[in-house]
């Protein structure tokens, strides 16, 4: 017995918007009887180009009737540049969450959407395998979906995948490679959140920071000589500090400044951090 | 609203009967069988008592060859595993595509300690590739385990043919007949069959209690050691209660034989004949011929089970589906899938189950609610 929201109980058993628009703008068709679900999405644009009319007709179970329901409700209403923008999450979330094996049933939407607005745009039907490679090919799932998949869902486990877009779920003969995949991305993911570090912070967040350092790695080394110190002022990459107890009028205060209090905000905060003592 | 409950393989309602008979023990008679005192001493008598009406059940010569479990799995693990370890060497283990995972979960342990492992197939109607067993028998003495009725399409296998094929070149033959036992009649002591497996919960005992036939010669290595009890085929002191409402359960079974292979029987067959015709796509998954008289599977095209369970469940009415989506898995069920039942309707699969607690009202319950949901899904699929 599924956990589901009554959210999900709502849009299953009363869908919202299903069954056919006539001469859509776009339409899109994903999933197939063999998977198990499958998804056909129908809109039509008023005359400032938003979304006015969206329809559904859904192959599934109950979350994936309730997804497609969710999605329409949410689009309508939506220019395509906004529309675009929706990710499954975002379903997950009008629905008040899905039990997590069924988060494929909001990917889904999400794809049906793509689908239909590359439609809308080129006139053409969809083929989700002209972008990448199929790994999966018990669900015809491509490497460009993976990765979408791991970014949009925090993927960290190859379960957690299958959950997510269905890729493993059926032979099991790709999950070495959905490992060396899912190793990729999240990667390459914490490479790139590690670059920009403090250049991505705010002011405000910056000063904490430097505050923590100080707190944890400076002053409790000055104290074990009796010795203190606080910060005054941050302006851009300097730091302003005064010596306190032991360590004001220390003579060699002037090379504890470098090579400890310097040092320690250059590894931790930004590698321009200078820092000036105030007497 | 009144519960119409036609999910009767997956579990049953305890029988009034059996509840009574389990009483007592739970309060007065609550002795150890093993003791020496007569307090305890005479609680055996009542255990020996439950394993005659086993016996009787099922058609065994000896009562002795009935020994007491905790439920099917088990008894198919001590069957396959058990017996297995207690052959001169490593046999040949040959099962079926189409088993209950307590089967093919102990036959593939066995695969991952160097066993041999073959998995025979069913045909498009659920019928066993008898003709690959012959041919696998012949490879060298066998540990087969093929179930006697199949679970999700209630198709009954041959396990008198297979059972001689076995024999004859020196096997063993281990059927599970948790779906079997109770519903259709059986004189195992006139059949070439080794061991049985059976399970109190599908038969109007709780759950919790189970046995396993062992022919008077069949040896078996048992899994739970520690005492002498089962005649040291399963150490631990006996569930007295349930062994002795799994007694009445069987002693039940036995008298309502005629009324499952008739009103039972009857009742299935109408289901299944007014859903084939008012329900659109609706096609009857296995052989109309040579099932279960109480089980009936049927797949609805271009929709999904889970979805039709839970509008049937709105409903009141209790069935199961062998869609992949209900189960948490992303397959359907395994089952469907040996028989090679179409994309457009494997997902779709519904089984009703009966037994003799069930109505002709149930039916006409049905018959009213599944046509109206299956039109309201097909409205909503892209399919139809």
């Amino acid at each position: 017995m599924w956990d589901y929201t009554d959210k999900v109980n709502e849009h299953f058993r009363n869908p919202h918007n299903a069954g056919k628009v006539e001469n859509p703008d776009g339409e899109g068709q994903v999933g197939s009887l063999a998977c198990g679900d499958a998804l056909k999405l129908m809109f039509k644009l008023d005359d400032e180009g938003r979304i006015s009319e969206a329809k559904f007709q859904t192959f599934g179970c109950a979350s994936a009737i309730a997804s497609s329901s969710a999605l329409t409700d949410i689009i309508i209403g939506k220019t395509i540049e906004e529309a675009e923008k929706i990710t499954n999450k975002d379903i997950v979330d009008y629905l008040g969450g899905l039990p997590k094996q069924k988060i494929h049933c909001s990917v889904m939407g999400r794809e049906a959407l793509e689908a239909a607005i590359y439609n809308y745009r080129t006139g053409k039907k969809w083929d989700k395998q002209v972008e990448g490679e199929v790994i999966c090919h018990c669900f015809s799932v491509t490497d460009k979906e993976i990765e979408k998949a791991i970014l949009e869902n925090d993927v960290k486990t190859v379960e957690d995948l299958t959950d997510t877009c269905k890729a493993g779920g059926g032979c099991g003969n790709c999950l070495p490679e959905l490992q060396t995949i899912i190793d990729r991305v999240r990667g390459e993911q914490a490479v790139a959140s590690a670059e920009p570090k403090v250049n991505s912070i705010t002011n405000l967040q910056k000063i904490h920071l430097i505050e923590d350092v100080i707190d944890r790695e400076v002053r409790p080394a000055l104290r074990q000589d009796g010795g203190d110190l606080e910060l005054v002022d941050v302006d851009g990459d300097t730091v302003k500090v005064r010596f306190r107890g032991a360590c004001s009028g220390c003579v060699v205060s002037a090379i504890t400044l470098k090579d400890v209090v310097e040092a320690r905000l250059k590894e931790n905060v930004s590698q321009d951090v200078v820092v000036e003592e105030v007497k | 609203m009144k519960m119409v409950y036609l999910d009767n393989n997956a579990t049953t309602q305890i029988a009034d009967e059996v509840r009574e008979a389990i009483l007592p023990f739970l309060t007065d008679l609550w002795g150890n069988p093993s003791s020496m005192h007569t307090f305890g001493g005479q609680i055996k008598k009542h255990v020996e008592t439950a394993r005659e009406q086993v016996a009787a059940l099922i058609g065994a010569a000896d009562p002795r060859e009935i020994t007491f479990t905790s439920c099917g799995s088990e008894s198919n693990n001590l069957a396959i595993r058990g017996g297995a370890e207690a052959m001169d060497k490593p046999p040949h283990v040959i099962t079926s595509k189409v088993e209950h995972a307590a089967v093919s979960g102990p036959c593939h342990y066995l695969e991952d300690r160097g066993f041999r492992l073959t998995k025979l197939d069913v045909d498009e109607k659920g019928r066993l590739d008898v003709e690959t067993l012959r041919r696998e028998v012949k490879a060298g003495k066998s540990l087969t385990s093929i179930m006697w009725a199949n679970n999700e399409t209630g198709m009954i296998f041959p396990v008198g043919l297979i059972g001689e094929m076995v024999h004859e070149f020196g096997g063993i033959f281990h059927t599970d007949g948790v779906q079997a036992v109770g519903k259709i009649p059986m004189k195992i002591s006139e059949l070439p069959i080794d061991m049985l497996s059976l399970s109190g919960h599908k038969l109007h005992a709780p759950k919790g209690v189970g046995a396993l036939y062992i022919r008077r010669g069949t040896k078996v290595k048992p899994l739970v050691l520690g005492g002498h009890q089962e005649r040291g085929r399963r150490a631990g002191t006996e569930n007295v209660p349930y062994i002795v409402g799994l007694g009445v359960a069987c002693d039940l079974a036995a008298k309502h034989m005629e009324e499952e292979t008739t009103r039972v029987k009857d009742m299935r067959d109408r289901l299944e004949t007014g859903i084939l015709e008012t329900c659109p796509g609706a096609r009857l998954n296995g052989d109309p011929k040579g099932r279960l008289p109480n089980t009936t599977n049927i797949s609805f095209d271009y929709i999904e089970g889970e979805a039709i369970l839970l509008m049937l469940d709105d409903k009141g009415i209790c069935a199961s589906t062998g869609s992949a989506c209900a189960s948490g898995s992303l397959e359907p069920s395994h089952v469907l899938r040996a028989m090679q039942v179409h994309g457009m309707s494997v997902h779709g699969s519904i089984r009703f189950s009966f037994s003799t607690y069930n109505t002709d009202e149930d039916v006409d319950a049905v018959l009213t609610e599944l046509p109206k949901i299956v039109q309201r899904l097909r409205e909503l699929s892209p399919f139809v």
